[in-house]
């Protein structure tokens, strides 16, 4: 797993506070992971935060799921 | 009983009456406080007047720029911004028929598109934080209406509306946003009546006064503290049981 992916992935664990083994490929934040609304927008302020980027809004709404949010970051920074 | 020490507070209006008192109550209890308004004199003499712990940060809330950069401001002299009070309002009093467009949308910016704007911008940090206190403060007039005051009124509800929402969005965050609706209370703004007007409104207020902007300053200064964290969306009636709501 690529560093992007791996600081991704704490950052969903610690902010949902779910087990390291369902943040998958695929796994959608709101979906499978328990998120509402205000998380995902959280999730966002704290990947650009740890990544030093900025997520715009129509950006951030097409980051649905783990993978999404690896690729766009990967792309981003 | 509040102890707002280490708390940083954000007050627009604060070179008003209401405003400079909140301010005031605020600092009282240990807060660092952002006085925010458009004339800066006032705001100089406050900030004099409370010695440490006080910032002049002059913004016209007509110019959004200036709003959006406002709370950025705030951050950068204070650290933070723990508590929100939105108290800068003006009034274009007219009768309806006569009411121009200017007149609405300037109190309609003014009075609640810069709160809108104001809340918008701290609440990144008030969710980080997992803290926050936002007193937006109302009038009476937003309940209860008032001739030649539709466009004031039509904000001031409005802000009730705002508040209520945004409380649902950010209350499992430990942010409350809460309303203070006045009503009559001696300030430059109702000085502008002339004695007649004043003593019909008198007959309308059971208490048989006008309200002092200190006794506005402690709801806020309530809604502010830790104490009131259970208390979310809601609007604090402060009028002397002129409208029982």
């Amino acid at each position: 797993m690529s560093d992007v992916a791996e600081r991704v992935k704490k950052i969903v664990v610690e902010h949902l506070g779910v087990e390291e083994d369902k943040v998958t490929e695929n796994a959608s934040f709101i979906d499978d992971l328990g998120a509402d609304s205000l998380d995902t927008v959280e999730l966002v302020m704290a990947f650009e935060e740890e990544f030093g980027i900025e997520i715009p809004d129509d950006a951030a709404e097409t980051i649905q799921t783990f993978g999404d949010a690896v690729k766009f970051i990967s792309e981003a920074s | 009983m509040f102890d707002l020490s280490g708390k940083n507070a954000l007050v627009t209006g604060a070179s008003g009456g209401i405003g400079g008192e909140i301010a005031k109550a605020l600092h009282a209890a240990g807060a660092t406080v952002g006085l925010s308004g458009t004339r800066v004199e006032p705001l100089e003499a406050l900030a004099a007047e409370l010695g440490e712990r006080a910032h002049v940060l002059p913004c016209n809330l007509g110019d959004a720029e200036a709003v959006e950069a406002l709370p950025k401001q705030a951050v950068e002299a204070m650290g933070s911004v723990d508590i929100l009070v939105n108290n800068a309002g003006i009034t274009r009093d007219n009768l309806f028929m006569r009411m121009s467009d200017e007149e609405w949308a300037q109190v309609l910016d003014i009075n609640l598109t810069s709160t809108f704007r104001l809340c918008r911008g701290v609440l990144r940090g008030m969710m980080k934080a997992r803290w926050g206190r936002i007193v937006n403060i109302s009038s009476i007039v937003g309940a209860t209406g008032n001739p030649g005051q539709g466009n004031y009124a039509a904000a001031k509800a409005g802000m009730v509306g705002m508040s209520k929402s945004l409380a649902y969005e950010v209350a499992a965050r430990g942010i409350t946003v809460n309303a203070i609706a006045p009503g009559f209370i001696a300030t430059a703004m109702t000085d502008k009546l002339n004695d007649k007007q004043k003593e019909a409104i008198l007959t309308q207020i059971p208490a048989g006064r006008m309200g002092n902007p200190e006794e506005i300053a402690a709801a806020a200064l309530y809604l502010a503290s830790n104490e009131a964290g259970y208390v979310t969306g809601t609007t604090i009636h402060v009028n002397g049981g002129m409208a029982m709501l």
